[in-house]
């Protein structure tokens, strides 16, 4: 076993150095330099040049790469240009940020989606069916951002029932009743489309499941309905259930980047969106990596899970 | 008979926490205190350094942090003494001799002197200042005719300047000349802009990243303390959310409210604030190629976008036409006998003959947004619709902020015929001297991007910028702007209204020519 993590861990260097060169390219290939975009409309080639040289950002290409890589494996990812602080410092505050409200809304798509999958397929084309499927068509058809502003509008604004942006109360402690009622709204906009594609998938992989010969015998042997379904067929169905819901923690991260700008959360997404459009390179490439290099253990933990359940896959 | 415990069970479940939800979170969203004021920000600031920053966004926290030597008389554009008490200037226009005022503290207990002001200076300017690595300091070319500054005594000083230079006064007054405390910058080097001190009417407390900047009172302060107990800077980076979080009542005063939302604070429980800036929005015309090089084409075009209905169609009345290329703020300097050009297409379609430029091809330059930029895209194709109309063919080429200045400050030749670009300075000098002389072109480092060229136009810019004498500048700058109407190097578009919406309990509050946002006299209930 301690083999195979380290085959799997040494597997990832290549992806994550991958990753460092192409997110470095794109930053260098795309049009519009960092001193362009601090300087605006004062941005002659003379004031360009002198902080570009400031910056750091006269040196090549090839040299500007391998000092960053260098500072990086050293720990440093080096100072964000347009917040004037360590790339880490903020990388991290924000990461944790967006863990809590992608990881909540996570815990809402899946625990919904499965349970209104499963009660749609216990019952196929009853009234409780056709609602469900209702529901969840338009929740899928419904543009996160779009269903949130809507939040906004309704939940804070008409009824201020709830913050309308942020994370922690202004004033006030920061509890966790305070953190639940900024985080009720984006989690809820955030988890209405995951939950969707889950609930549908759910609901085929139990009626492929409700049809097997198993279910029938444990009718037969007059198990209560309620525990045919949890029991048997819904631990059955867990097995094409759960990589799906893998797919979605994905879709779910990345809806991160609408959400967290609708409801002003000060997660990793808006972050990038905000250093993209200042051109602040090191803040971009820095978060990109950390964001991959998660992603990338993240993949190798379900894997090594995986493999530990079902000694099959160990290859 | 499963169909009845699902959704019995379901309701259930749902109506609980639907209970819980509402009844232990409706008593979470609270009001904000009195005494307290709450600013929605575009954006998270970059520093709270005046000589490390550029942008509006940061500028309206420093204003109520720092002091600079003078500063802008209220309601107006023109200099009034601040940490200084008064000045005088060398016949030649060389030497600024400054009086100090005294006893004056930092936020942090060090004293204000002479020796602080030339800390100030020394470290922005001289590449050898044990602190000029806590920089960099985009902004200190205003500051580069200075070449020498001395202290004459604890409480004067004195600035040797290369050559005259009329803008240095106004300079002074704007963000890059606040002035920081030595003692504050000596104990956090680059960590400065994040533990500011300076000796404004307001103390930094906090920053608490991507959430807010928190301010508080200076008791202390040498003109008054404030009647606010603190301001809070929030950021809030999307228009629509700052909408939403000002109709929550979670902020008290939002600027740079988006034309759209404007209609949503009617009403008695907001106050609407506007207030023209020095603020120009103008199309550059490819002057050196192409149809525009005929000056009789210039005139058409300018005869045919329709600025009255850009004004107060597209942008919802939040600016006004603008009738040349200095912005009717800087009172003194501009042109009050200059009439807009009328709208007026068959006048235009005279002069396109004339030229026999009819049908003639267009390539317009469009940004996505940007500084100051308001509503390019609407503009740009209400723009394109006018020029239509009098017989262009109009293509419209649009791009990114970043990469639009990368595609128009390098110059048009060869790339577009015209371009939309706008401007915000803090004196008259800055923008024509930039945009419309001969020695401006791109190629010689400055934004002449349309490659305009007026030997009579030069001579009267290069004079204005060095007399000191106010009256004389202003009679050279309004007779600039006279030749410049009339060879239209640009469509001279519009000016724009800066606007703020503050709450009912929010009292004593006005915007500011300069677009700084000034706090000290602001009082909430």
């Amino acid at each position: 076993m301690t083999g195979y993590i380290l085959k799997r861990l040494l597997s990832a260097i290549p992806v994550l150095l991958g990753i460092t060169v192409i997110v470095f390219l794109i930053m260098a290939m795309i049009p519009g330099d960092p001193a362009t975009a601090i300087l605006g409309s004062y941005a002659t080639p003379e004031n360009v040049e002198k902080l570009n040289r400031e910056l750091g950002l006269d040196k090549s290409l090839v040299q500007q790469y391998f000092i960053w890589l260098g500072n990086m494996l050293q720990g440093d990812f080096g100072t964000s240009f347009a917040l004037n602080r360590p790339v880490i410092d903020e990388v991290l505050e924000r990461f944790n940020a967006t863990l809590i409200l992608a990881g909540t809304a996570f815990l809402l798509c899946s625990v919904f989606g499965i349970v209104a999958g499963v009660i749609s397929a216990a019952n196929q084309y009853g009234a409780a069916d056709k609602a469900i499927t209702f529901v969840v068509l338009l929740g899928i058809s419904i543009p996160s951002f779009f269903l949130g502003m809507m939040m906004i509008l309704l939940f804070a604004v008409n009824l201020r029932a709830f913050p309308v942006s942020g994370m922690w109360p202004i004033y006030g402690d920061r509890n966790l009743g305070a953190l639940i009622s900024h985080l009720t709204l984006p989690a809820i906009a955030m988890a209405v489309v995951a939950t969707g594609v889950i609930a549908r998938l759910s609901r085929s992989a139990m009626l492929e499941v409700l049809r097997q010969d198993f279910i029938r015998t444990a009718r037969a042997k007059g198990v209560h309905e309620r525990g045919v379904i949890w029991r048997h067929a819904l631990k059955a169905a867990m097995v094409s259930i759960i990589p799906v819901l893998g797919i979605q923690a994905g879709f779910v991260l990345s809806g991160a980047v609408y959400i967290e700008i609708v409801f002003q959360w000060p997660g990793v997404g808006r972050m990038l969106v905000d250093a993209i459009l200042k051109r602040d390179i090191l803040l971009v490439q820095g978060g990109v990596v950390f964001v991959a290099a998660c992603y990338v253990l993240f993949n190798i933990a379900v894997d090594v899970a995986q493999s530990l359940l079902d000694p099959r896959i160990k290859t | 008979m499963s169909l009845h415990s699902f959704t019995r069970r379901g309701l259930i479940a749902a109506g609980t926490a639907l209970t819980l939800a509402l009844g232990g979170i409706s008593g979470a969203v609270a009001q904000t205190p009195p005494g307290v004021l709450i600013v929605g920000q575009i954006a998270e600031p970059k520093a709270l350094d005046p000589a490390a920053v550029t942008a509006v966004n940061d500028f309206r926290i420093l204003m109520n942090v720092y002091d600079g030597l003078v500063r802008y008389k209220d309601g107006t554009l023109e200099v009034e003494p601040a940490l200084a008490t008064g000045w005088d200037v060398s016949a030649d226009g060389k030497e600024y001799i400054f009086t100090l005022r005294e006893g004056v503290t930092f936020h942090d207990g060090s004293t204000f002197d002479a020796d602080a002001v030339k800390f100030n200076f020394d470290r922005m300017l001289d590449e050898n200042h044990p602190f000029y690595d806590t920089g960099p300091f985009p902004l200190s070319f205003f500051f580069s005719a200075v070449e020498n500054v001395e202290v004459v005594d604890d409480f004067t000083i004195k600035f040797t300047l290369n050559a005259p230079y009329a803008p240095f006064l106004s300079n002074l007054a704007y963000p890059t000349g606040l002035i920081v405390s030595p003692a504050a910058v000596e104990k956090h080097g680059a960590e400065f802009g994040r533990n500011p001190s300076g000796t404004g009417p307001f103390k930094f407390a906090e920053w608490r990243s991507s959430e807010a900047v928190i301010v508080e009172a200076n008791p202390d302060y040498w003109d008054g303390a404030p009647s606010l107990q603190a301001v809070v800077f929030r950021p809030i980076t999307d228009a629509n959310t700052r909408t939403a979080e000002m109709l929550a009542g979670g902020i008290d005063l939002i600027v740079e409210v988006p034309p759209v939302a404007l209609s949503e604070f009617q009403g008695d429980a907001y106050t609407v604030h506007e207030q023209a800036g020095p603020h120009v929005w103008f199309l550059i015309l490819n002057a050196k190629e192409g149809p525009f090089a005929d000056v009789r084409v210039r005139q058409a075009a300018n005869y045919a976008i329709n600025k009255e209905a850009i004004v107060n169609d597209v942008l919802e009345g939040t600016a006004e036409v603008a009738a040349g290329p200095t912005p009717p703020a800087f009172a003194w300097a501009y042109n009050p006998d200059l009439e807009p050009y009328p709208y007026d297409p068959d006048k235009a379609r005279e002069l396109i003959a004339e030229a026999g430029m009819e049908g003639a091809e267009l390539t317009f330059y469009v940004t996505e947004g940007g500084s100051g930029m308001l509503d390019p895209i609407a503009m740009g194709t209400a723009m394109q619709a006018d020029l239509e109309a009098v017989g262009f063919d109009v293509k419209i080429e649009t791009y990114e902020w970043n990469t639009f200045l990368g595609n128009v400050n390098p110059g048009l030749e060869g790339k577009a015929d015209m371009a939309q670009m706008a401007w915000m300075t803090n004196d008259p000098d800055t923008l024509p001297f930039l945009t419309l002389r001969t020695s401006a072109w791109p190629d010689q480092g400055g934004f002449n991007s349309g490659y305009y060229s007026n030997a009579k136009v030069d001579e009267l810019l290069e004079a204005a910028r060095a007399a000191t004498d106010q009256n004389e500048r202003a009679a050279l700058y309004k007779e600039m702007q006279t030749i410049v109407q009339e060879d239209a190097p640009w469509v001279f578009v519009a000016n724009w209204k800066q606007n703020a919406v503050t709450s009912d309990r929010v009292e004593g509050f006005s915007l500011q020519p300069s677009f700084f946002l000034l706090l000290d006299d602001v009082v909430k209930n």
